[in-house]
């Protein structure tokens, strides 16, 4: 009977994966079950209750309100946002500067082009975590103390505790407000969309866009109206030790954005320029041919077909962003793999809090892809 | 073909072997001391650079009031105080590195807290008391925690001087601002290149890092924060208590040699003592090392190799030390201070 | 008797081109350009200045002292000879300092003479293994008369080598495992495979050595044990098996499918025809994006310094601690950036020699 598995093809493939997931199973419940005894055995409590308890450590800058009587669950979330917070700046940010470097190295200007190449070769060839510390060396070195700020602008000032400028305060029944302006963007953004569409199939010759931007404001203002809101500036202002009041960009926030920005539009030049390189140089000489002039011929005809072999590592490079936000660590910016860090220690909870931690980052890694992928099947090219 | 065979034997071979693991968890508690002993070193946390506690020098030699406690602890288990190997360990790591089995015992200044205690850890018995300080530079005319409105203090993540900070800062309604940092030596620096107005942490560690760091030590002065003070304890894991034993006991040892006169000078002629306390502590009348499991002469050896806890404090932190600090709450309870011998019977 | 369309006389000879886009035209060819050239140059002009000043004529050179460094306003490059064999070599004991010297040298050669493609084959695998050994040997001592020496101690650029080396060394086969594996027409072996390649790509490096090193040691058994060093090497391995895998999976895809129909056909066993006929050909279509991620994994060994080991970038941040020198961060930072700057540019550089010079080859 064994022969007559062994060397029936079928029979043998079923067997064979049936060993490997026992291996597999079996490897991972021996793990598992390991860390169960040493959990029970050094008393370190399991479970996620932990994320109601108080989290009572400090969190140095953050977009949400955070106080230490909150719990780790808030803390979480406010790793969370500043981690999105850096990260899609960041994608803004080397996007545009991304566009800016490809077409520095296209161009025929041999300096340049050269400088350009200088850049690139410099950034991608040395590491990231080296170039995030050199952008905060040089921010704490090369800044002034607080009390010799430098102050470009009336109420902006630079100095080594950071960058303070005034903050837009907001009174009076804001919430209301910010529903209507989430509500009028929403609106806008659907009517950009729609357009094209509604055009081409309907014939639609009402002017979608400029209503819904006129509906937007005609909303935020009545809203604001209504609500008695009123806008005053929070101008920082030196007392005592310290500026307080207005809005601040830390040292590690700034060093952190410059340090990706640059690492990141290196990558992102490259894969524009080899998009738009990629492009038949046939679709260049027609386009010139019929008169049209070379930013117009970039613009509408090469990008769009450039966009195509663009998006996928475009895609894979955003989701690199996101995943090297992680090394704020290096610079101490709060971001989620800092707060992690410190529940672990404060908790002894290693295992929930390095599965949260992996959780979000597959979460946002999947969406994004998925998302990107959605976008790409709509752009791929229809053949024949 | 013949390769697939030894595929499948392999997988066979691999199933069984992780079928018969699931079945092997009876042990309840651990066996340090035994892995310790086939090892042949102990392991100790140490911190990454603070001068008299636990830095290594330009040798690469380990010293320091830790690493002396830790070598107490290798001199009971082996005899020999060299048999002790130092992992240095930021604020963040040093307790999941002794909660996940890296290192036996953390004796790496320490503070004694309940949800320490409560997730895992054992603490042993105090080896340094001690209260949390700021450091400011004195230009800034600060001299108390009350003046300090709105001032950014540079602190490390993981240790109980977040949660001061954080404490202080409400109470007095302070707006204090924390800039954290996960290792030591970079709130150090971010602190002397002026990126934060104080430092926070204990009050020993900124006495050592004004007088290694500081570019001009009198520069800046150094007041306490809370007015708390806190227990440094050398701890190890939940679960075994025969080493939990050996590492209180040991240091005990260093408490007991001061209490009882004995130091590195005369230990040897204190082995012909009349007083029975004595030959009781150093093993002349047995019994003490059956009871821990250890050799007889376990305490004669820590007192010969590494002298009592007066000499090791003047050696590493006290007079005898760059640092010169007073022993102050660090005294034995006969001067007014903290330290208390328990009774070697 | 001549034919009217045969030619009777030499062709004429061309008349000589003149390149008219000389380097003035480019330059200066016409206005934007011209502009473009004076705004950059006197950018450039700036620039360079300010560097000059500090890293030349300000600057400390190596036989001034801290004293000196403090009162400069340049480059503190005094500091650096100081502490070299601190930033090169951590905390390895000072007399022993000649193995991780003679590590990294071992390492580097190997490295460099993996790269010709005529060195390729079963020789270099062997001088690969027998370097290894050796190198481990040197670092970790207690045989043949050198004092030993804990993986605690070793620091500097030989962890950085160590590190890739075993990275890209046992990541390379478990890659091409997954990338065989996710081809598989069987179920479960494609899940698997799937799985393992998403996940750790969609995963920060960070989260993966938070894994090895905190929830390794937490689900081992009480009393076993793994290296701090080789806990990171895992980690980085499996993070550079599943990007390798997917470079091997494009180009398994790029392969023509007769390839391997006809070498079924030809009587060979499945792993015959993978190993013999499919592996080469994929292999040698993707080495450029191979190269790349090498470079790739060689630059994420610096991330270590997240979870406490001494490479390379640690041992520079720890030299910096020394209180008798005034920090020179700039120096430091840029000293370790030019040594990853110099392997990982020749490695690109390479890359692109080696990506031109097969698809010479490719026709054939």
């Amino acid at each position: 009977m064994l022969s007559k598995i062994w060397f029936d093809r079928r029979l043998r493939g079923w067997c064979l994966q049936a060993l490997l997931i026992a291996m597999v199973v079996g490897g991972l419940g021996w793990l598992a079950w390991n860390a169960q005894a040493n959990l029970a055995r050094r008393g370190i409590t399991s479970g996620f209750g932990f994320l109601e308890q108080a989290a009572r450590f400090p969190i140095s800058e953050s977009l949400l309100a955070y106080d230490t009587s909150d719990s780790f669950g808030h803390a979480f979330l406010v790793g969370i946002t500043n981690t999105l917070f850096v990260s899609v700046l960041v994608i803004l940010f080397s996007t545009v500067l991304g566009l800016g470097l490809a077409l520095a190295r296209r161009s025929k200007h041999p300096l340049v082009s050269g400088s350009a190449t200088v850049y690139l070769e410099v950034i991608r060839n040395t590491p990231l975590v080296v170039q995030l510390l050199f952008w905060y060396a040089m921010l704490t070195v090369a800044l002034p103390s607080a009390r010799q700020a430098l102050s470009p602008l009336p109420g902006v000032f630079l100095s080594v505790r950071g960058l303070y400028f005034p903050k837009l305060v907001l009174s009076g029944e804001v919430l209301w407000f910010w529903v209507a302006v989430a509500v009028s963007l929403l609106m806008v953004i659907a009517a950009v969309m729609l357009r094209p569409m509604l055009k081409l199939r309907h014939g639609m010759r009402f002017p979608l866009v400029r209503s819904a931007l006129a509906a937007a404001v005609v909303l935020v203002g009545v809203a604001a109206w209504v609500g008695g809101v009123g806008a005053s500036l929070d101008v920082p202002a030196l007392r005592g030790l310290n500026y307080t009041g207005g809005s601040t960009y830390t040292p590690e926030f700034t060093a952190l954005l410059i340090g990706l920005v640059f690492y990141s539009t290196a990558f992102s030049g490259e894969i524009i320029r080899s998009g738009i390189d990629a492009v038949p140089g046939g679709q260049w000489e027609a386009g010139s041919s019929l008169g049209i002039r070379r930013w117009h011929l970039l613009r509408l005809i090469v990008f769009p077909q450039a966009l195509r072999i663009i998006l996928p590592p475009m895609t894979s490079q955003y989701l690199s962003i996101i995943k090297n936000s992680t090394l704020a660590l290096a610079v101490g910016y709060p971001d989620l793999s800092f707060v992690v860090a410190t529940t672990i220690n404060q908790t002894g909870q290693a295992i929930e809090g390095i599965l949260i931690l992996m959780g979000v980052f597959l979460t946002i890694s999947l969406t994004v892809s998925v998302l990107m992928n959605f976008y790409n099947r709509r752009l791929a090219l229809v053949q024949r | 073909m013949f390769a697939l065979k030894k595929i499948c034997a392999l997988l066979l071979l691999g199933a069984a072997w992780s079928a018969h693991a699931q079945t092997a968890p009876d042990v309840v508690t651990s066996n340090t001391l035994e892995q310790v002993r086939a090892r042949g070193h102990v392991l100790c946390g140490a911190s990454q650079g603070t001068v008299g506690f636990s830095s290594p020098d330009a040798q690469g030699n380990w010293k320091g009031l830790d690493v002396d406690t830790c070598r107490a602890i290798a001199v009971a288990v082996f005899g020999d105080k060299d048999k002790a190997r130092f992992v240095p360990l930021n604020g963040q790591q040093r307790l999941t590195a002794l909660q996940t089995g890296q290192i036996d015992v953390l004796p790496r200044t320490t503070s004694w807290t309940l949800r320490r205690d409560a997730n895992g850890l054992n603490f042993t018995t105090p080896n340094y008391y001690e209260y949390d300080a700021f450091m400011v530079r004195k230009d800034l005319g600060i001299k108390s925690t009350a003046e300090m409105n709105g001032a950014s203090v540079c602190v490390q993540t993981g240790s109980t001087n977040e949660v001061t900070v954080a404490d202080l800062s409400k109470k007095l309604k302070l707006n204090l601002k924390p800039v954290l940092f996960d290792n030591n030596p970079a709130s150090r620096q971010a602190f002397f290149s002026g990126r934060c107005d104080a430092i926070m942490t204990d009050a020993s560690a900124l006495a050592s890092v004004r007088a290694s760091q500081a570019q001009n030590p009198d520069d800046y002065i150094i007041f306490p924060a809370s007015g708390n003070s806190e227990a440094l304890t050398p701890a190890v894991r939940h679960g075994d208590d025969r080493w939990f034993d050996i590492v209180k006991w040991s240091f005990q040892v260093l408490i007991a040699a001061e209490d009882m006169g004995i130091t590195q000078a005369n230990v040897d002629s204190m082995l012909k003592s009349d007083d029975p306390r004595i030959a009781r502590f150093l093993g002349t009348e047995p019994g003490n090392g059956k009871a821990l499991g250890l050799d007889e002469k376990w305490a004669f050896n820590i007192v010969k190799q590494l002298g009592n806890y007066a000499e090791v404090f003047d050696r590493n932190v006290g007079m005898g030390s760059p640092l010169k600090l007073e022993r102050g709450s660090n005294r034995l309870y006969r001067n007014g201070g903290l330290m208390f011998p328990f009774v070697f019977n | 008797m001549t034919h009217a369309y045969l030619a009777t006389q030499p062709p004429q000879a061309l008349p000589p081109t003149t390149n008219t886009v000389t380097l003035w035209h480019r330059l200066f060819g016409d206005a934007i350009t011209a502009i473009a050239t004076v705004a950059t140059l006197a950018l450039l002009a700036v620039a360079l200045g300010k560097t000059i000043n500090w890293g030349v004529l300000h600057a400390v050179w190596p036989d001034g002292d801290a004293a000196a460094c403090r009162a400069a306003s340049g480059a503190c490059w005094a500091f650096l000879s100081e502490k070299l064999r601190q930033i090169l070599f951590g905390i390895y004991p000072p007399g022993e300092q000649w193995r991780p010297a003679l590590t990294s040298v071992i390492l580097l050669v190997l490295g460099a003479a993996s790269l010709p493609p005529v060195c390729w084959g079963k020789r270099l695998v062997l001088a690969w293994f027998v370097g290894i050994v050796t190198v481990l040997l040197l670092m970790r001592g207690g045989v043949l008369g050198l004092a030993g020496v804990p993986t605690a101690a070793w620091g500097g650029l030989p962890v950085t080598l160590l590190l890739a080396v075993f990275a890209l060394g046992a990541g390379f086969p478990l890659g091409i495992l997954l990338a065989l594996g996710r081809r598989a027409e069987m179920p479960v072996p494609r899940m698997l495979s799937i799985g393992v390649i998403e996940i750790i790509r969609g995963l920060p490096l960070v989260s993966l050595l938070f894994v090895a090193s905190i929830l390794l040691p937490l689900m081992l058994p009480d009393g076993m044990s793994i290296d701090g060093l080789l806990r990171a090497g895992a980690a980085l391995t499996v993070f550079s098996a599943a990007y390798l895998a997917e470079v091997v999976r494009g180009g398994l895809q790029s392969l023509p499918r007769g390839q391997g129909e006809a070498s079924r056909a030809l009587g060979l066993s499945w792993w015959m025809m993978t190993r013999l006929v499919v592996l080469p050909q994929a292999l040698r279509s993707v080495l450029a994006p191979l190269t790349n991620t090498a470079i790739v994994m060689i630059k994420n060994t610096s991330l270590v310094l997240i979870v406490g080991l001494f490479d390379l970038l640690s041992s520079g941040r720890a030299a910096l601690a020394d209180p008798a020198w005034p920090t020179p961060y700039v120096e430091t930072y840029c000293f370790i950036a030019a040594i990853y700057f110099a392997i990982c540019f020749s490695l690109s550089r390479y890359s692109m020699w080696l990506e031109a010079r097969y698809s010479q080859h490719r026709s054939h």
